[in-house]
């Protein structure tokens, strides 16, 4: 069992950065990946040896992400997705002057995504899971996998201005 | 394949290095004949660096003590569980508490110990609430140090340094502001230090004006916890620990050797 102890240690960066890029803010990433570990302890005796821990690791930190954080964060999403233009002026366009901007803009791009999508997206482009992965650690069908990840990104090509405004300023919806 | 079959689930693996490679020479051929197509991947394709740009900064990052220990206390045979924890803290402050009483009646209830040794009690007792803290041991972490620093120097009211004990074997883990001594509003600030066996130390600083004179070191043992204390420079600093007087010994000169350069 030591050896899990040092295996999951091996872990924890990733699942910080996957935290991170999920709440979009270091103190609840924290903690959400301290809840993670604390529950991948008492469950380690369901973990396969010889299995991918991360992938693992990763199921773990959905549960807990849906059953401790998504009531709070689901409150701020709900409140943009209502106004679905809210903060379009203030995303600036693609071609940003400098990387800090560009790091700013794909952030707020994805604090703009419903949950559901941004985990999928975030499995698959950051965390470079395998879409059965991505499908296993949610615990949803591969085709839910490819729905939300389509619209994940074509959501994001929209908010990071990849797509024109129209005429009115109101952002076009192209399928 | 016939090119009339290509899905969106070709195209997203495409762009996600998660296509079978026959079928990968097809997608490529559909996209040379379907340019917006093209450059709708492209886009995605730049979204997943984007990503790998913001965020694979964290992969560098120092994890915070409080994750790995996580992992490592539970490591131990008899885990101790929260609700132990807790009450290990509660009973240290008694502890504390009778010790301070006792203390009170050695030097007298008159002695305010701004530098004394109520002082020195003060520390020890906030070492034995905190240090075992595994979540929250500090309120702001050593990767904001200088926003730790500038943040406990205007509330102490004085210009705080913290000195980096590394060559010591004792890495920051960062700070918290805690409450000043009894008939004194001046808060305190801790600081708090760990090795890599997860041994603590802490250095509880206090604004000293009315003193402005320096101490020799003094030593205090409450319980297990040492303490050396001294007064420098309108400061006073009391650091705490666990460990053994003369190792202590040694980490105190460290600190005092960096606040005087």
């Amino acid at each position: 069992m030591d050896d899990f102890g040092a295996q999951v240690v091996l872990v924890i960066p990733r699942l910080r950065r996957y935290a991170r890029a999920l709440t979009g803010d270091r103190l609840p990433a924290d903690d959400l990946v301290q809840d993670t570990l604390e529950r991948a302890w008492s469950k380690r005796h369901l973990w396969r040896q010889g299995s991918d821990l991360r992938a693992w690791m990763f199921t773990i930190m959905h549960n807990v992400y849906v059953n401790q954080v998504r009531a709070r964060i689901a409150e701020t999403a709900l409140s943009l997705d209502l106004s679905p233009d809210h903060g379009a002026e203030d995303v600036p366009a693609r071609g940003s002057p400098t990387d800090r901007l560009e790091v700013a803009d794909m952030d707020a791009a994805l604090r703009r995504l419903p949950n559901d999508q941004r985990e999928v997206l975030l499995l698959v482009a950051l965390e470079q899971l395998s879409y059965v992965e991505t499908a296993n650690a949610l615990g949803i069908p591969v085709g839910t996998v490819m729905s939300r990840l389509s619209r994940a990104r074509e959501r994001l090509r929209v908010l990071l201005g990849g797509v024109p405004l129209t005429a009115t300023g109101v952002l076009k919806v192209v399928k | 394949m016939n090119r009339l079959e290509i899905t969106e689930t070709d195209l997203q693996a495409h762009v996600d290095g998660q296509l079978p490679g026959s079928a990968c020479v097809e997608v490529e051929a559909y996209l040379r004949d379907h340019p917006h197509e093209a450059q709708r991947l492209a886009e995605y394709r730049r979204q997943n660096e984007s990503l790998h740009g913001a965020y694979d900064g964290v992969l560098d990052e120092t994890v915070p003590a409080h994750l790995t220990d996580a992992v490592r206390r539970n490591d131990s045979r008899w885990p101790l569980l929260p609700v132990l924890r807790y009450a290990a803290v509660l009973a240290w402050v008694v502890v504390g508490g009778l010790i301070g009483w006792q203390v009170r009646g050695m030097y007298g209830a008159n002695d305010s110990g701004r530098s004394g040794p109520l002082f020195a009690r003060h520390a020890a007792v906030a070492h034995v609430v905190y240090s075992p803290e595994v979540r929250h041991p500090v309120e702001v972490g050593a990767d904001q140090e200088a926003h730790l620093v500038a943040w406990l120097s205007k509330r102490i009211g004085a210009p705080l340094r913290v000195p980096h004990l590394g060559e010591q074997g004792y890495a920051l883990v960062g700070g918290r502001l805690l409450p000043g001594l009894p008939d004194d509003r001046a808060p305190v600030a801790q600081f708090m230090y760990q090795d890599v066996k997860g041994q603590r130390l802490t250095l509880y600083v206090r604004a000293d004006a009315d003193q402005s004179r320096e101490t020799a070191f003094r030593f205090a043992q409450e319980k297990n916890i040492g303490v050396f204390y001294w007064v420098d420079q309108k400061l006073g600093y009391a650091l705490s620990g666990d460990i053994e007087k003369n190792e202590l010994l040694r980490v105190a000169h460290a600190v005092y050797r960096q606040l005087n350069p």
